[in-house]
């Protein structure tokens, strides 16, 4: 166990912007995003497919892709620094050692032809503390190996990738994000190809390192059950920005913006059988085609002209709870209705 | 009326792939039991969902109640009649009356045709009728899941996911179908649009009295949608019954661990969570008696049971009014368990309360 100071700030974005640019115009795929994270605190980040979660995780390691798309303005304060500023040759000493990724997909993210002991040596090597070199990077990639719970780790450090199975992989990428111990950890969906009492495992062993490491973790995930179960915060993200920003109780039990709402009720229960889903109507908005005012008014139960008119700001809610809907605007009663 | 045959009747299925070795003379040196002698009977107008890991059997269920793979031994009934015996006519009567929706639209649909051709191909295909019924029928069913009749002369690429979906749907309708299969039917969709599938797909069975049989291994989804469940579990059903029955009381150690590793909808919904030690079994080898013996957590902790576990094969036995189990705990008769132990979610009267809530909250701008 890590005694962290919680309320001390790891992370702290400031309105982000990644643009594309392409035929269609400007993509705005992230589109002024703040939030902060907390040391050894979980966020959840919430949103269907192409509402910018991964383009927001990827900008945070300055990993989006280039030239397609640039980082328009914004601050990314990791541990005190602006990373933003820093060249690209500096970014390489970040990556890895201050904030990591685990990507969605582990068939893709470790290299067929090299075998697990390799990668996790290769990623070992950028550690700087003493006892790498007293120990020996092997020892310390079976280390990492029996930290993510895999049985046997000095067999299992000659075996391929494709000799694993998809639980035991998804774990050695985790292994390999971890192995300098960095301070924040990007989780892309990554038990989205597990099966779910695989899921369980991995979920409960990312939960299990946080406690004893301290370190932070960004979870990117449309599934609300991980967001129940792991995080402590949540920022619901809708084309491009954050709609709603809350802990984890607030965000379930008294949704701010509408679509948050939305979404949680139009998700099947376990528990009970509700009698008919609520559904949301229509589809996002297209990233190069965006409205001027709310961007979830088309599909807004609640909407009036007011929410055409401008984007509306957040409002706070609750301590720690925002949302930007024009709903919590003191003048939204007395707005007149379509 | 007298004893007509259920819709669908599946007996002792068995499907079994040859592995081989050697590139000339290849010898057959094992058996994948995708699917190990399994039964099942859907009636019309009735959903059956299939629950399982992936890996243990569910799409080649799928794929051969489809006669898309011939089985080993066992047999498909569609209305009392073998369905891999059947020839001519009654083939094309059967191809009508069973249909198909898969996971991906984006991959079912041919890109190269246009919609009304989509939907129109299962019934020119597979019944007598002119152009005009065609046209009518294709704008009747675009109507019916929610698209625009003029929508019909454009491309699958000029729509997005729920929309292809909806195409996928109204294809798999077009021929009067009696019975249709949902392969993961909204797996690969976006979170706000499963819901309007999921509604879509049950208007169209309380419209029609169309029967599904849905392959799916989101629990929830399952739990809303069908009316009697099979739990699979490598090859094999571990329980089976009605669904309420099977999610409020499940008995299998196999699908009271699936359902407490399935993530909880709300915070405050804590579960006891049951995590399975190790992963599936190959189904090359798999392991003898209960093939799930060697990850089941109450057979690891009474040796006496495991001995039995280990050297038996438990069989499906009717535990409760709709509800079967193979296993050995509750293959003698006695009731190991009181019903309070069993019930899986205590507190999901609390779940109820949040769930009304929160639609209350949706709906009371709808209303006024």
């Amino acid at each position: 166990m890590v005694a962290v100071d919680k309320s001390e700030n790891v992370l702290s974005v400031n309105n982000l912007h990644t643009y594309f640019y392409n035929r269609w115009g400007t993509v705005k795929a992230v589109d002024g995003v703040s939030f902060t994270v907390k040391a050894g605190e979980t966020l959840g980040i919430v949103g269907e497919s192409g509402c910018g979660k991964t383009m927001t995780a990827s900008s945070l390691l300055r990993l989006h892709p280039q030239p397609a798309s640039r980082i328009i303005e914004g601050e990314i304060m990791l541990d005190g620094d602006d990373i933003m500023q820093y060249p690209e040759s500096q970014m390489r000493d970040v990556r890895g050692r201050k904030i990591s990724m685990i990507l969605q997909d582990p068939q893709t993210s470790l290299n067929p032809v090299y075998t697990i002991g390799n990668q996790l040596v290769e990623a070992l090597t950028h550690r700087t503390d003493e006892t790498a070199k007293e120990r020996g990077l092997r020892k310390l990639a079976e280390e990492a190996l029996r930290d993510v719970k895999v049985a046997a780790p000095n067999r299992r450090l000659l075996d391929f990738p494709h000799q694993m199975s998809g639980g035991m992989k998804q774990r050695v990428v985790g292994a390999v994000a971890m192995a300098c111990s960095p301070k924040v950890i990007i989780a892309d969906e990554p038990t989205t190809a597990l099966d779910v009492t695989i899921q369980l495992q991995y979920l409960r062993l990312l939960k299990d390192i946080q406690a004893r490491t301290g370190m932070s973790i960004i979870f990117i995930t449309h599934d609300f059950g991980i967001v129940a179960r792991m995080c402590d915060r949540v920022a619901v993200m809708y084309a491009g920005r954050i709609v709603e920003n809350g802990p984890v109780r607030e965000i379930f039990n008294n949704p701010a913006h509408p679509y948050t709402a939305a979404l949680i009720g139009s998700v099947p229960r376990l528990e009970e059988r509700v009698d008919r889903l609520f559904q949301i109507e229509g589809q996002p908005p297209q990233l190069y085609d965006l409205p001027v005012g709310c961007r979830f008014k088309a599909r807004c139960t609640f909407a009036k002209p007011v929410c055409e008119e401008a984007y509306p700001t957040y409002y706070q809610v609750d301590e720690n709870h925002n949302a930007a809907c024009w709903r919590h605007d003191p003048l939204w009663e007395s707005a007149p209705p379509y | 009326m007298g004893v007509s045959p259920p819709l669908l009747e599946v007996i002792d299925l068995k499907k079994h792939f040859a592995v081989t070795k050697g590139l000339i003379l290849q010898k057959i040196i094992g058996q994948v039991k995708a699917v190990d002698g399994i039964s099942f009977t859907i009636n019309e107008g009735e959903t059956h969902g299939l629950v399982g890991e992936s890996g243990c059997g569910k799409t080649t269920t799928a794929k051969t109640v489809l006669r898309l793979e011939e089985p080993t031994s066992g047999s498909v009934k569609l209305y009392g009649k073998d369905v891999h015996q059947l020839k001519g006519d009654e083939l094309k009567e059967y191809r009508a009356t069973v249909q198909a929706v898969f996971q991906d639209p984006w991959s079912s649909l041919s890109p190269r045709m246009r919609v009304r051709d989509l939907i129109a191909e299962a019934l020119i295909v597979n019944r007598r009728v002119s152009k005009e019924e065609v046209a009518a029928r294709v704008s009747e069913l675009l109507d019916h899941v929610g698209l625009h009749p003029a929508q019909a002369s454009l491309f699958p690429h000029e729509f997005s996911g729920g929309q292809r979906q909806r195409i996928a749907v109204a294809s798999g309708l077009a021929s009067y179908p009696k019975l249709i299969l949902l392969d993961e039917p909204v797996s690969a969709l976006d979170v706000s649009i499963r819901a309007q599938i999921l509604n879509l797909l049950w208007d169209l069975q309380q419209e029609y009295g169309v029967a599904y049989l849905m392959v799916a291994h989101n629990l929830a989804t399952v739990r809303y949608m069908a009316h009697k469940t099979s739990v699979m579990y490598l090859g094999k059903i571990v329980e089976q019954g009605d669904t309420e029955e099977i999610f409020n009381y499940p008995l299998h150690p196999y699908t009271r661990a699936l359902f407490s590793a399935a993530l909880s909808s709300h915070p405050d919904i804590v579960r006891d969570e049951i995590v399975l030690p190790g992963e599936v079994p190959s189904p090359i080898d798999p392991p003898s008696g209960c093939s799930f013996h060697p990850r089941c957590p109450v057979a690891l902790s009474e040796p006496d049971l495991m001995k039995r576990c280990k050297g038996e094969l438990p069989v499906l036995t009717e535990v409760a009014p709709g509800h079967r189990v193979a296993c050995h705990l509750y293959s003698g008769g006695a009731d190991p368990l009181p019903a309070d132990k069993l019930k899986m979610h205590k507190d999901g009267g609390k779940a109820a309360a949040i769930a009304k809530k929160q639609l209350a909250a949706m709906t009371t701008r709808v209303e006024d």
